[in-house]
């Protein structure tokens, strides 16, 4: 019984990793690069739920709702003014340039907010469920992460596959220039993709914080890398690919904590991801080279 | 009136100047070839008239409006496509979805519909494969998909970019045979080719380019008859 409680944890926690990792596909299939700032916007995000809920005095809906709209702008904001200039630069210097806006941000919430961590309170709050008897005792963020994760997927996949801007997302990530001859503009679309991965990002922060609650500057960095992993892992700009690595992720993490060693339980995961990349270069979904998001 | 009036245009990759000042100019329902050797600057003046390059000088008049700082993506809704070099489809979307893609800018569906449908005449095999990914259609089929997919957005003016490069000798036939009809609806017609005996017996027109300098321009009889041309481009 514990096993399946176990496994229940592990979804939960992978459907917050997959909905961070679409954030890193969507982003590396259109803009072709790893927006390594990605992991903190989380944390931005959660703080703004945090002092709307805790100082403010905002219910958990409107506060994560809030919190969207600030992440979406901020990713925005991020693009035009630190990658947008990138756009015909090294993949380096992309890449270095992410990693400096990352600092800034935790930097600047080190200053706003300080250093001592913050007490998150929970934005889901229902009863728990049991089963079996009480034997399988399952809290309410759990379910809501596993359904919330479900349905930004279907979202996801209609947009994309239904509308013109997803369409255009589709061009764009295949051939930018070709995406420009049919009418596409480019640039919008990249600020299209930063936003929704950037309010993703806050719907991930709500919920990662809901489940452990202690919220600090760099609460964004580790699961903002164990996504990253998971992207790799299912194939970095593969949507279903996000989902399945998210979640593998998030099992094989709760898992090896349960059964081999807590302390063991993040070299666990990267081992699997070094195993995996070693056998399928592309990650699990990941297809050869044109085939992004 | 010229439709298309290129000035003295000069267009840089990092510090090589591969369009070294070249000026020329297309009237409407006009088909132009425009051939030269490899790397003598032809697809870099395509991409240039379609704001994929900035260049460096010069203008690039279109309808009597200056559309050389216009970003690349307004084009096509000025009536302008280009089918690329290599093709350039989506290869993981398929046949159908390419074309959508190609009306993008056209709101009205009923009329995207009829378009479609007069592609499809003319590219029957794309109807047949419609729900293919355009990634596993044969070099043929891709070029047709490439044409087809820049006449849904119902172009006055096209741009071609070696559209038989890679062809066998019958689908080039084909392409051409599309090309000409093209030409009769009154389309006006850029087309750099290395088939240049091909290119200059179907246009009115002709340009050479000599890396990046126009060294002769005329009547495209002229120039297929012309003995340096000959020499150098028709393989006599
Ligand atoms: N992105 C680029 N960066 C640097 N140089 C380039 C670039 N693209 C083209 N060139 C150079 O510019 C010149 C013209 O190239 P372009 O592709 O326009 O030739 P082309 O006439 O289309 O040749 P081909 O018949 O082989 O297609 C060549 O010398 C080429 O090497
Ligand atoms: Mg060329």
């Amino acid at each position: 019984m514990d096993f399946i409680t176990h496994l229940i944890n592990g979804i939960s926690l992978g459907s917050v990793y997959a909905i961070i990792a679409l954030g890193y596909t969507m982003v590396y299939g259109i803009a072709k690069m790893l927006n390594f700032a990605h992991g903190d916007v989380i944390m931005v995000g959660s703080y703004i739920i945090f002092l709307l809920m805790s100082n403010v005095g905002v219910p958990a809906i409107p506060a994560v709702i809030i919190s969207i709209i600030v992440c979406t702008t901020l990713g925005i904001v991020i693009e035009k003014i630190a990658y947008k200039p990138l756009r015909r630069a090294t993949s380096l210097a992309v890449l270095i340039t992410a990693i400096g806006v990352s600092y800034f941000l935790q930097n600047s919430s080190l200053l706003l907010f300080g250093s001592d961590p913050k007490v998150f309170s929970s934005v889901v709050n229902l009863p728990s469920i049991k089963l079996a008897n009480g034997m399988i005792n399952i809290s309410s963020t759990t379910i809501v992460t596993v359904v919330v994760c479900i349905l930004i997927m279907i979202a996801l996949t209609l947009f994309i596959k239904k509308t013109k801007a997803g369409q255009a997302m589709l061009a764009v990530s295949e051939d930018k220039d070709a995406a420009s001859l049919m009418g596409i503009n480019a640039n919008a679309t990249i600020s299209l993709t930063f936003a929704i991965g950037s309010g993703l990002a806050a719907i991930a922060g709500a919920l990662f914080c809901s489940a452990y609650p202690s919220l600090s500057p760099y609460t964004g960095a580790m699961p903002g890398i164990k996504a990253f992993t998971a992207a790799v892992f299912g194939g970095i700009g593969s949507i279903p690919g996000a989902l399945l690595g998210g979640i593998l992720l998030g099992v094989i993490e709760i898992l090896g904590r349960a059964y081999i060693s807590s302390q063991l339980s993040d070299a666990i995961v990267f081992a699997v991801l070094i195993i995996v990349l070693l056998v399928r270069p592309t990650g699990i979904l990941g297809k050869k080279l044109h085939e992004k998001v | 009136m010229a439709v298309l009036e290129v000035k003295d245009l000069v267009v840089n990759y990092g510090l090589i100047q591969a369009i070294k000042g070249i000026s020329f100019e297309i009237e409407e329902g006009e088909l132009v070839a425009l051939i030269g050797a490899n790397g003598a600057g032809k697809t870099t003046i395509l991409h240039t008239i379609t704001g994929l390059i900035q260049p460096k000088a010069g203008t690039i008049i279109y309808n009597g409006q200056d559309i050389t700082k216009i970003p690349g993506y307004k084009i096509v809704s000025l009536g302008m496509s280009h089918v690329p070099e290599g093709r350039r489809v989506f290869a993981n979307l398929t046949v159908m979805e390419n074309l959508k893609m190609g009306a993008y800018t056209r709101k009205d569906k009923k009329e995207i519909e009829e378009t479609l449908k007069t592609v499809f005449e003319h590219f029957p095999r794309l109807e047949e494969r419609k729900n293919q990914a355009a990634g596993t259609l044969s070099g043929g089929e891709q070029q047709m998909l490439a044409m087809g997919r820049a006449l849904m957005s119902k172009p006055k003016m096209l741009l071609l970019d070696e559209p038989s490069m890679g062809l066998s000798p019958l689908m080039v036939k084909e392409v051409f045979s599309i090309i000409d009809y093209c030409h009769k609806e009154g389309i006006t017609i850029l087309l750099v080719e290395q088939n240049a005996k091909m290119a200059l017996n179907y246009a009115d027109r002709a340009y050479v380019l000599e890396t990046g300098n126009i060294t002769l321009s005329g009547d495209a009889k002229d120039i297929l008859n012309n003995d340096q041309v000959k020499k150098a481009y028709l393989g006599v």
